[in-house]
């Protein structure tokens, strides 16, 4: 059994982040941006019969599905939420190939979206984090990827200004990109190390910005997808794995279950991490992305810093990363961050990468990360001529 | 209203016993009878092993700093005292534990020795804290 080349993305739609909270609901952007990947597919509402979703934050409840397909005039035969934090984007590109693939339905619409309005408010959480992590202020994502950066540093010598080269180099993809919300001016290592110690030792400009807006995709198998309008990008590999909920449970803190996820997804797609032409690894924050590149394999354990030191992580450069601009970039609007990595990904291979095109690229990998580097699945993408 | 803001554990019948103890400046962790691993959080089924026969145990309350953050801008406006030293300790038993390092911010280290503070942050509930050892 494998998922190999058997549905492949045939439209993407994504909204412009904004700042503001803004008039919308998430539902409206949800429609907005679901509207924008049916007519880059060319498909009618009625050709999707399968539906994954993220629940937003600034409007969730139970049942989440139904009421989101019932506000989009969707009956889909499958319907599902996909909670697994910002690798929901990514989980949901597998899931929606196994559905296409037993059977179940012919395309699948994926979309979440969300508004920057959470303010002090936080996300329900379960019994054990308000017992154990909330009385010592182990609150939301920073604390944990702070204690995650600082422990690869005393393990493995990594420093300050490789982390920054990630958000400097993901900068330079974002002024290419009219959608990222910074894209207005360079970013310089000794910018980011001057910025704000929010975490130690994160700096403000390692850390994602939340952000209102969406993105949605449309799975299919090869009978849609040879009718597209756009070269379909095919999921060749897929893997996913979690190893823990809150961190300090977690067997290490520098290496990740992205060893799992990856070494599944490559190995699904026979390819290794050198065949691959650009890479969208979940980058919540700079540290994020050293770890995910050790552990899918593009440098040795441990050796991440001094990795994106010698490589260009620019459109240009040897080694294109989240050429959109990432999440650091780009903003991170809910779980559709996570699908900004899928998006770009595809975009890229459709070869509509605009000014931040990759020349000649056929492969991508893509990595969602999803809580406090728990869960993780990998995907390796391609156009197929 | 004592004017304590920040949240207090709500323990469940489970867990009631680690609190308890913490109340009396003990520090107690569940350990599985038929497989011996020491746990935290406490559950009703050892994690390793799944048996359910879990006892308790009093332990040393050493430990060391195996990571650390220092929050400058909490994300709970509870937490307004920023900075504060939030820190993952392993214990000399095995499990690691999330806590604060009752210390200044720059005396904190990777690695090094804690041992056992019991903040009685309210007069019904203690947290378990850590502070550098004395050697």
């Amino acid at each position: 059994m494998s998922l190999k080349a058997k549905a492949a993305i045939v439209g993407i739609g994504e909204l412009k982040p904004s700042k503001e909270p803004g008039e919308s609901t998430a539902l409206e952007l949800m429609a907005a941006a679901s509207a924008q990947a049916l007519a880059d597919a060319e498909l009618d509402k009625s050709d999707i019969d399968g539906f994954l979703v993220g629940m937003p934050f600034s409007d969730p409840g139970i049942l989440y599905p139904s009421a989101a397909a019932e506000a989009l005039g969707l009956r889909p035969r499958m319907l599902n939420q996909v909670d697994i934090g910002g690798a929901a984007g990514a989980g949901m590109v597998w899931r929606a190939a196994a559905a296409i693939d037993a059977g179940m339905c012919r395309a699948v619409l994926c979309v979440a979206a969300d508004l920057n309005r959470l303010g002090d408010q936080r996300p329900p959480m379960i019994s054990t984090a308000r017992e154990f992590e909330w009385p010592y202020g182990n609150i939301g994502a920073n604390c944990g990827y702070a204690m995650i950066a600082q422990r690869h540093m005393y393990e493995y010598g990594t420093k300050p200004e490789q982390m920054a080269k990630v958000a400097v180099d993901q900068r330079k993809n974002a002024l290419k990109n009219p959608l990222a919300i910074f894209n207005d001016k360079p970013l310089t290592v000794e910018e980011v190390l001057a910025s704000r110690m929010i975490v130690d030792p994160l700096h403000l400009y390692e850390i994602v910005s939340p952000v209102s807006g969406g993105a949605a995709f449309v799975v299919s198998g090869p009978e849609l997808a040879r009718r597209a309008r756009h070269p379909a990008i095919w999921l060749l590999g897929a893997g996913e794995s979690c190893s823990h909920a809150t961190i300090t449970y977690a067997r290490s803190l520098t290496e990740s279950a992205v060893k799992q996820s990856a070494t599944a997804a490559f190995a699904m797609a026979g390819l290794k991490p050198q065949d691959m032409n650009l890479v969208c690894p979940y980058d919540c924050y700079t540290i994020t992305v050293l770890i995910t590149l050790e552990d899918a394999g593009f440098c040795k354990k441990g050796h991440g810093g001094p990795f994106v030191m010698e490589r260009d992580l620019s459109y240009a450069g040897d080694l294109p990363c989240n050429t959109h601009g990432g999440q650091l970039s780009f903003g991170q609007p809910g779980l559709a961050g996570g699908m900004s990595h899928v998006t770009e990904a595809a975009r890229q291979l459709m070869g509509r990468g605009g000014e931040r095109q990759v020349k000649n690229a056929r492969f991508a990998f893509v990595n969602g990360n999803g809580g406090i580097m728990s869960e993780q699945t990998s995907l390796i993408f391609e156009r197929r001529t | 209203m004592n004017g304590y803001l920040k949240p207090l554990p709500k323990p469940s019948k489970v867990s009631a016993p680690f609190w308890a103890a913490a109340r009396r400046h003990q520090l107690i962790l569940q350990r599985c009878e038929r497989c011996g691993t020491f746990i935290y959080y406490p559950r009703s089924r050892c994690p390793h092993c799944f048996d359910d026969r879990l006892g308790w145990q009093q332990v040393s309350g050493r430990g060391v700093v195996y990571s650390f953050t220092v929050v400058r801008r909490a994300m709970s406006r509870a937490f307004g005292d920023a900075p504060y030293v939030l820190a993952i300790v392993e214990l000399e038993e095995g499990p690691r534990l999330t806590t604060n390092i009752v210390a200044a911010p720059e005396a904190v280290s990777v690695g090094m020795k804690v041992t056992a503070h019991f903040d009685d942050v309210t007069p019904e509930c203690t947290l378990v804290k850590f502070k550098p050892a004395e050697e």
